[in-house]
């Protein structure tokens, strides 16, 4: 059974998705190296957030398919960018939350934010998937992708701590 | 006489006179990024080609738009025009520009010193900030204050030659926009990507 970043990269390259900017995540060091390390794919470091969404939005108006990742406290950077940017435009922006603030989180201030980005996504009407079981992480990914370019607009993928493991603390 | 130009001796010209001046210069289909507020108006005044994005929020997001559209699309020229306020909003996308080294992206900076649109409050470029001199220490050697109208002219016509991102400095009056946008962003994209050749 390939591992869950193994399956993200696999669903990106065959959904055409080439270009992905990302806010480095521990949880999500994996899938970054592997993207670094494919050609299909042009992967960079942004210094904030919402500039991978002001990113991602070029490349789609300019016909090339973009994802961004982040981690949960990041998402509390971009919602002026979705408000404001990619839903009125309409864009498929694919967002890739590593989920913090749940399932054995010691940061408080994690946790807090955690708390803030579906009810975000909601008041958004933004669609979003908790993925938990690497079984349907393809499938959920594939579909999702789909329905964001055929509807025109983002989609956000959280990565629970389920499926990634997350970021241990020993107490 | 252009890297010799700094923020203090560069004059002081008009937004939408230097925004026509550019868009002369357009005969290849670039691409043209209006940042929120009056870069956009006045982009939008100039005439509204079927290559130009106006950007009616995000504010800080010209320059990561147009990067985006310079890495989908690498053998057309695109432009993104930003004000002094927004990018203290976003100054970080200078050193991602940097990084990344696009040869087909310029990146005009329209100065005023004040945040206009919201009432004329104050930048920190009008007091200390030397938004060229950031942009040179992000990494974008590039980059230059124009001098005068002649010097503007001729830096964006070295920046369409390409082989590196350029960024162009402009101190402008604090003179109205010569229009408003048409606030419809679906028409707005939509018509972005005909131009572009991404839809038919």
């Amino acid at each position: 059974m390939p591992s869950w970043h193994e399956i993200v990269l696999s669903t990106l390259k065959k959904s055409d998705v080439r270009l992905v900017p990302y806010v480095p995540d521990r949880v999500f060091t994996p899938l970054i190296e592997a993207l670094h390390d494919d050609n299909f794919f042009t992967t960079f470091p942004c210094t904030r957030e919402e500039e991978a969404i002001g990113i991602v939005t070029g490349a789609w108006m300019g016909g090339m398919r973009a994802a961004v990742l982040m981690q949960t406290s990041g998402f509390g950077t971009i919602p002026n960018a979705l408000a404001s940017l990619a839903v009125p435009c309409q864009i498929p922006a694919l967002i890739f939350v590593s989920e913090r603030g749940t399932l054995g989180e010691f940061n408080l201030g994690q946790a807090l934010v955690c708390r803030t980005m579906r009810p975000v996504l909601d008041s958004l009407a933004v669609e979003h998937h908790t993925i938990t079981d690497v079984n349907t992480l393809a499938f959920i990914v594939d579909r999702a992708i789909k329905q964001a370019v055929a509807i025109q607009q983002p989609v956000t993928f959280i990565l629970s701590p389920l499926l990634t493991g997350g970021k241990v603390f020993e107490a | 006489m252009a890297g010799n130009t700094t923020a203090h001796n560069a004059k002081v010209m008009n937004r939408f006179d230097l925004t026509k001046r550019l868009v002369a210069q357009l005969k290849r289909e670039e691409a043209v990024v209006g940042g929120i507020g009056n870069a956009n108006f006045d982009l939008w005044a100039a005439g509204q080609r079927p290559q130009n994005f106006y950007m009616l929020g995000s504010m800080g997001l010209a320059i990561p738009i147009a990067l985006g559209v310079a890495l989908a699309q690498p053998k057309r020229h695109v432009f993104a025009l930003e004000g002094d306020g927004s990018l203290l909003m976003q100054l970080g996308c200078l050193a991602t520009v940097a990084m990344l080294r696009p040869q087909n992206l310029t990146m005009v900076i329209w100065d005023n010193g004040v945040y206009q649109i919201t009432g004329g409050q104050p930048t920190a470029s009008a007091e200390a900030a030397d938004l060229v001199a950031i942009a040179r220490g992000a990494g974008i050697a590039n980059s230059n204050w124009a001098a005068d109208e002649a010097d503007f002219d001729a830096l964006v016509a070295a920046s369409l030659k390409g082989g590196a991102p350029t960024l162009i400095g402009a101190r402008i009056d604090k003179g109205p926009p010569a229009g408003a946008t048409e606030r419809d962003p679906v028409k707005i994209r939509e018509n972005f990507m005909r131009g572009l050749g991404v839809r038919k």
